[in-house]
């Protein structure tokens, strides 16, 4: 039981590289490399280390963004979600966030910020804040009425009842809208890197392009995917660690 | 003859040790009158069932009394005490069992000393106790998840007799399990009644669950909702588990119970 999962996991991975080896053979389109060249690309960028630079480039907004848009987004969540009056005031601002068409709002950010980090770690935020706080603060208001009422019941303080049961409640959506806001925000930071200043895997992408040298564009693009896929099981493995009896089996990992 | 509101009025007078009485509660939801200056008290040491139709309030009364809602006027006392909130003298056990699914059956049964500041390791030491009572040896590490529905009742049996309260607030618990864990609940539910001294308050819509178990059955009516009768089954009380469902004062006392209740059911 324990080798089908993997199993299936390789079969699928083989059909989507084998989709791509196909459609680049055709090819497509000139501009569609084939996978083997993709991935032939990414190891001479990973081994003259440019990839490395790149990231170290990437990752600062990257992280810094996301980091910011887990604690604050969780904690205006729970706020929001234990107060009606915190909801009326903050939910609609991440509403607006959340259907704001970004990529027209950036000229507005380098204007109020320049160029720099700050602007591209508000891009980051942007993206992966508003589902965070939103499915938080939804997830915390459906708390089971009868397990707050059961914890009252045996004496519980309103601290015990927010850390230890409308918290655990709530943690399956907190983490589902901390994978959803974490996808947003890696789309964010390359988002950023191609609008505001090309650095780093934003600048692979868009030096390969204009100079169409398509394979390290997509095997640019590749590397960014497999990272953000890698952070998010390593999000589930945390999940797992800390809400063992919440956690019933995913279809991703 | 069935007992009236006016003669419960008398049985408060006798020497009887009441270990919960509740006097003159009223209670409305917006436009719904959920309950109207009801009195009723709970000798202690025994078990009293609340019976009636939905939404005759039983409930809701179960509630007040453990604090968890507040009446709208009249009193509640709990060992002479009025009540107003929850307290460490009643446990509630719940119809939907309310576990925390990500705690393991250990943790569960010790959330109420966790939430009494009870250290971890002489918490575990009262709840393996209790979770060996209730027959659920070696399933100490499981989740919710991968219990059945009666054995999840037995966690939050065993969750609120771990913290030792003098009384049990029991709100329909074996509704949500099947009807042959249920008969094992109710005969288990005799031998914990007659081996404890606890009180027990116990809310059913199952006339033949309320006259099996209790010592005294207070049958509530709504519009308004008030306590139409109490019934003892006294005699049924000393009869050995097995023979109390072929017992004709049992079979007596269901008939009669449904021929006071049946117009108020749609």
């Amino acid at each position: 039981m324990r080798n089908r999962p993997l199993l299936l996991k390789l079969l699928s991975a083989l059909i989507v590289f084998g989709g791509w080896e196909i459609a680049g053979r055709i090819p497509v389109s000139n501009a569609f490399p084939t996978f083997l060249e993709s991935m032939s690309a990414l190891a001479i960028l990973t081994f003259d280390g440019t990839l490395f630079t790149a990231y170290a480039e990437t990752l600062k907004p990257l992280v810094v963004g996301i980091a910011i848009s887990a604690f604050l987004g969780i904690g205006i969540g729970l706020w929001t979600g234990l107060s009606s009056k915190f909801d009326w005031l903050f939910s609609p601002i991440f509403i607006v966030m959340q259907a704001a068409p970004l990529a027209a709002l950036i000229p507005l950010l380098i204007i109020a910020y320049g160029i720099g980090l700050t602007s591209k770690v508000f891009v980051v935020c942007i993206m992966a804040m508003p589902v965070i706080v939103l499915n938080t603060s939804g997830a915390v208001r459906n708390t089971p009425s009868s397990m707050i009422e059961m914890a009252r019941a045996f004496l519980a303080n309103k601290r015990d009842v927010i850390l230890k049961v409308i918290v655990p409640a709530a943690s399956p959506i907190i983490f589902s809208g901390l994978r959803l806001g974490i996808s947003a925000g890696f789309i964010g930071a390359i988002l950023a890197e191609l609008k505001i200043t090309p650095t780093g895997v934003g600048d692979i992408i868009t030096f390969s392009r204009s100079i169409a040298d398509y394979p390290s564009m997509y095997a640019a693009i590749f590397s960014i995917i497999l990272l953000a896929v890698l952070f998010l099981n390593l999000l589930e493995k945390i999940e797992i660690y800390l809400f063992k009896g919440n956690v019933r089996g995913y279809a991703s990992d | 003859m069935p007992q009236t509101k006016e003669e419960v009025g008398t049985l408060q007078t006798q020497e009887i040790d009441y270990a919960v009485r509740v006097s003159g509660v009223s209670k409305t939801y917006g436009d719904v009158e959920a309950l109207r200056d009801l009195s009723l008290d709970f000798p202690r040491g025994q078990l009293t069932s609340l019976l009636g139709p939905s939404g005759c309030g039983k409930t809701t009364l179960l509630k007040i009394i453990a604090g968890l809602l507040s009446s709208d006027s009249g009193e509640v006392e709990v060992n002479g005490k009025p009540v107003t909130g929850p307290g460490p003298d009643r446990a509630f056990v719940f119809q939907d069992f309310a576990l925390l699914p990500w705690a393991s059956v250990l943790r569960n049964v010790g959330f109420g000393l966790e939430l009494r500041g009870v250290a971890k390791s002489e918490r575990e030491g009262i709840a393996e106790k209790y979770i060996r009572d209730v027959g659920l040896t070696g399933f100490e590490n499981s989740y919710p998840h991968e219990l059945s529905g009666g054995m999840r009742q037995r966690v939050g049996l065993a969750r609120a007799l771990s913290v030792d309260a003098q009384v049990l607030l029991m709100d329909e618990p074996f509704s949500a399990v099947d009807e042959q864990t249920r008969r094992k609940f109710q005969e288990d539910l005799l031998s914990l009644v007659q081996n404890h001294d606890k009180t027990f308050i116990f809310v059913t819509h199952s006339i033949e669950e309320a006259v099996y178990v209790s010592d005294q059955v207070a049958i509530l009516l709504p519009r308004p909702s008030r306590v139409s009768e109490i019934i003892r089954p006294t005699s049924i009380r000393n009869k050995s588990k097995d023979s109390i469902r072929r017992d004709p004062e049992y079979l007596d006392i269901v008939d009669r119970i449904w021929e006071s209740l049946r117009s108020y059911v749609e």
